[in-house]
């Protein structure tokens, strides 16, 4: 047995956040980079990294950027907690605690290649699909069609907008459909949760499916879509639990025989049906 | 074989605690449990067990991990070491050996634990063979042989002597280091004892318990059982039982400021806590039914699926004996199934 307590996966590296952006009234993405003359790690999109404070904790987050973009991690990060009410109050130039890559990527190499993709996202729920989008993007050519379909509360809480609008819906062959709950003021886009708005939209039936946000958005979303005839199988969504420890030891994430920090996040929906009904 | 006179027992204590610090039950406040030994104190072996087990030395209640220090808006991190002191273990039983070897399986998978991992490196297991089992144990349903339990040396006692087998090379340096207070000797006498010791299993109410039937229905036909309501009515889900258990793994990472400094500790923690899997959103069990269902899931189903059909159970029946609600492993194992034969 040989032992190595420095190199122990509970140990964080220290990082620096050098940028922060408002995106949202409780929604800041977060830029992350290694000290200098260091580096943190590498991580494939749907992939999680521990974010620490010393003395306020540590949590799990979604690596929001893509792999492609290299020397930085981002990570949008809603206002809910703890941790998260002080990483918010936090000044560009602080340090924190990251460790990771944890989990098991979305198969972006290898069942996505070649297909049609749809994302649907709610709220803060764009976190990690942001990542497997922008991955996409850089590897256009590996991938057919691209529909996403992003829902928030109000226009005010659509995270990423700027980029969405900006360059996301600009380019050829993706269609990004966005809509909000209720009517509001300035905004001429759609009105409606996204389950019913999926089920008005033209996307080829056989595209993959990437779905992330609230639990009960997923389910709704899921239904509609085998209702329009997509198969579970084709389904993949990154699921979220309390974790501690990132490599499937301290129990909080287990679900059946699965630990969700290790086995997961990313799940296709015939996995998760065999799964107990736990998460 | 090598023997020893009980008499001298503590002479031999004394050698192993010069060289290393010596770990063993110990009877304090009325209570056994595995302590550092110092000249003067008596190995405690008319109990059974002791009431924490020796899962206690490798994965400890509370454990230092990391400490931070904090200068404006830096950070810088080091880790504890003091996992890596060497240490002797001696008195464990069978049941308690067995339950670190499930821990191995959860903290020297890959990624290995490093903390787990120095701790079970520098440590050299003394076991005992069980001459008092008690009505509450079952440890042979787990494949556990309480008269001839590993270890790196295995101890056997009759009323005069303690009979002492290394079994590894860690036991046999130990066995050298002690040739002064160790003395060659022939193994017939432990073949008594070891036969006297099975007739005494043999008489145990629990000899029979047997997880026969317990695997014939699938993971989900058990979890929507309507069995679990019944069985769990009663928890106060007080986690006295996730405590005592040598298997139980669950742990938590805190940080706390001392004032000059921060540490971040690893503690034991509890799937009977509500707060367990409780996050911003809620929690998937809220019921203490769910919590109750998943740690017995979680030792009789989701464990055995990841480990080669292995339980993480070993029988010390000490669930049963701190239980305030008298709910215990052995009623689960009843209820579906497990067959008495």
């Amino acid at each position: 047995m040989s032992v190595d307590i420095l190199n122990d996966k509970l140990i964080p590296k220290i990082g620096v956040v050098t940028s922060i952006r408002q995106d949202t009234p409780d929604v800041k993405t977060f830029r992350v980079v290694a000290k200098e003359g260091e580096t943190l790690f590498d991580h494939m999109p749907g992939q999680c990294a521990m974010l620490s404070v010393p003395g306020v904790g540590e949590a799990m987050f979604s690596i929001t950027s893509s792999p492609t973009e290299k020397g930085y991690k981002d990570f949008s990060i809603k206002r809910c907690g703890q941790l998260t009410d002080y990483l918010h109050q936090i000044e560009e130039g602080q340090e924190i605690g990251i460790r990771g890559p944890f989990g098991r990527p979305f198969p972006v190499d290898t069942e996505f290649k070649g297909k049609n993709l749809l994302f649907v996202a709610g709220g803060i729920g764009i976190a990690p699909l942001h990542s497997v989008i922008n991955y996409v993007r850089h590897f256009r050519n590996d991938y057919g069609k691209i529909d996403i379909l992003y829902g928030s509360r109000s226009a005010d809480d659509l995270v990423d907008y700027d980029e969405i609008v900006n360059e996301w819906s600009k380019e050829d062959g993706i269609n990004v459909y966005l809509t909000i709950d209720r009517e509001q003021e300035g905004w001429d886009g759609h009105v409606g949760f996204v389950p019913a708005y999926l089920k008005e939209l033209e996307v080829p039936k056989d595209s993959t499916v990437i779905i992330c946000g609230p639990p009960i958005m997923i389910k709704f979303v899921l239904s509609a879509l085998l209702e329009m005839g997509f198969d579970k199988t084709q389904v993949y969504t990154t699921l979220e639990l309390k974790m501690k420890c990132g490599i499937g030891k301290c129990g909080r994430c287990n679900i059946g025989s699965k630990y969700v920090c290790k086995d997961g996040p990313v799940f296709r929906f015939d996995e998760i049906d065999e799964l107990p009904d736990e998460y | 074989m090598y023997k020893i006179s009980k008499e001298k027992l503590s002479s031999l204590f004394e050698t192993i605690s010069e060289r290393t610090p010596l770990y063993m039950p110990i009877m304090k406040n009325g209570q056994s449990d595995f302590y550092l030994w110092q000249s003067g104190d008596e190995y405690c072996d008319s109990e059974l067990n002791t009431v924490r087990s020796a899962k206690d030395l490798f994965f400890p209640q509370s454990e230092n991990i990391i400490s931070f220090k904090k200068e404006d808006r830096k950070i810088t991190v080091e880790a504890n070491e003091d996992s890596f002191k060497k240490f002797v273990l001696f008195g464990v039983r069978g049941c308690d050996l067995k339950g670190i070897e499930v821990l191995d399986k959860v903290f020297l998978a890959q990624p290995v634990d490093e903390f787990y991992a120095a701790k079970r490196d520098s440590a050299v297991i003394i076991t005992a063979a069980c001459s008092r089992p008690e009505e509450t144990c079952f440890c042979r349903t787990f494949g556990v042989d309480a008269a001839a339990p590993g270890g790196d040396v295995t101890t056997w006692s009759d009323e005069t002597e303690l009979y002492w087998r290394p079994n590894t090379d860690k036991g046999e340096r130990l066995t050298q280091e002690l040739s002064g207070v160790l003395s060659e000797c022939g193994d017939e006498k432990v073949g008594e004892i070891r036969s006297a010791i099975a007739s005494k299993l043999e008489k145990l109410p629990l000899r029979d318990l047997s997880l026969e039937g317990w695997g014939e229905s699938t993971v989900e036909e058990r979890f929507d059982s309507e069995n679990w309501e019944k069985l769990s009515e009663s928890c106060l889900g007080c986690g006295a039982c996730t405590f005592v258990c040598p298997t139980c793994q669950c742990y938590d990472i805190r940080d706390y400021d001392t004032g000059h400094g921060i540490k971040r500790y690893r503690c034991w923690d509890s799937c009977m806590y509500n707060d367990f899997t409780m996050m911003a959103h809620g929690t998937p069990r809220p019921k203490q039914m769910q919590r109750f269902r998943q740690r017995f899931m979680h030792k009789l189903a989701y464990f055995p699926a990841n480990n080669g059909g292995e339980f993480s159970c070993v029988g010390c029946g000490r669930c049963i004996r701190k239980c305030p609600s008298r709910l215990n492993i052995v009623k689960v194992i009843r209820a579906f199934g497990g067959s008495e034969k």
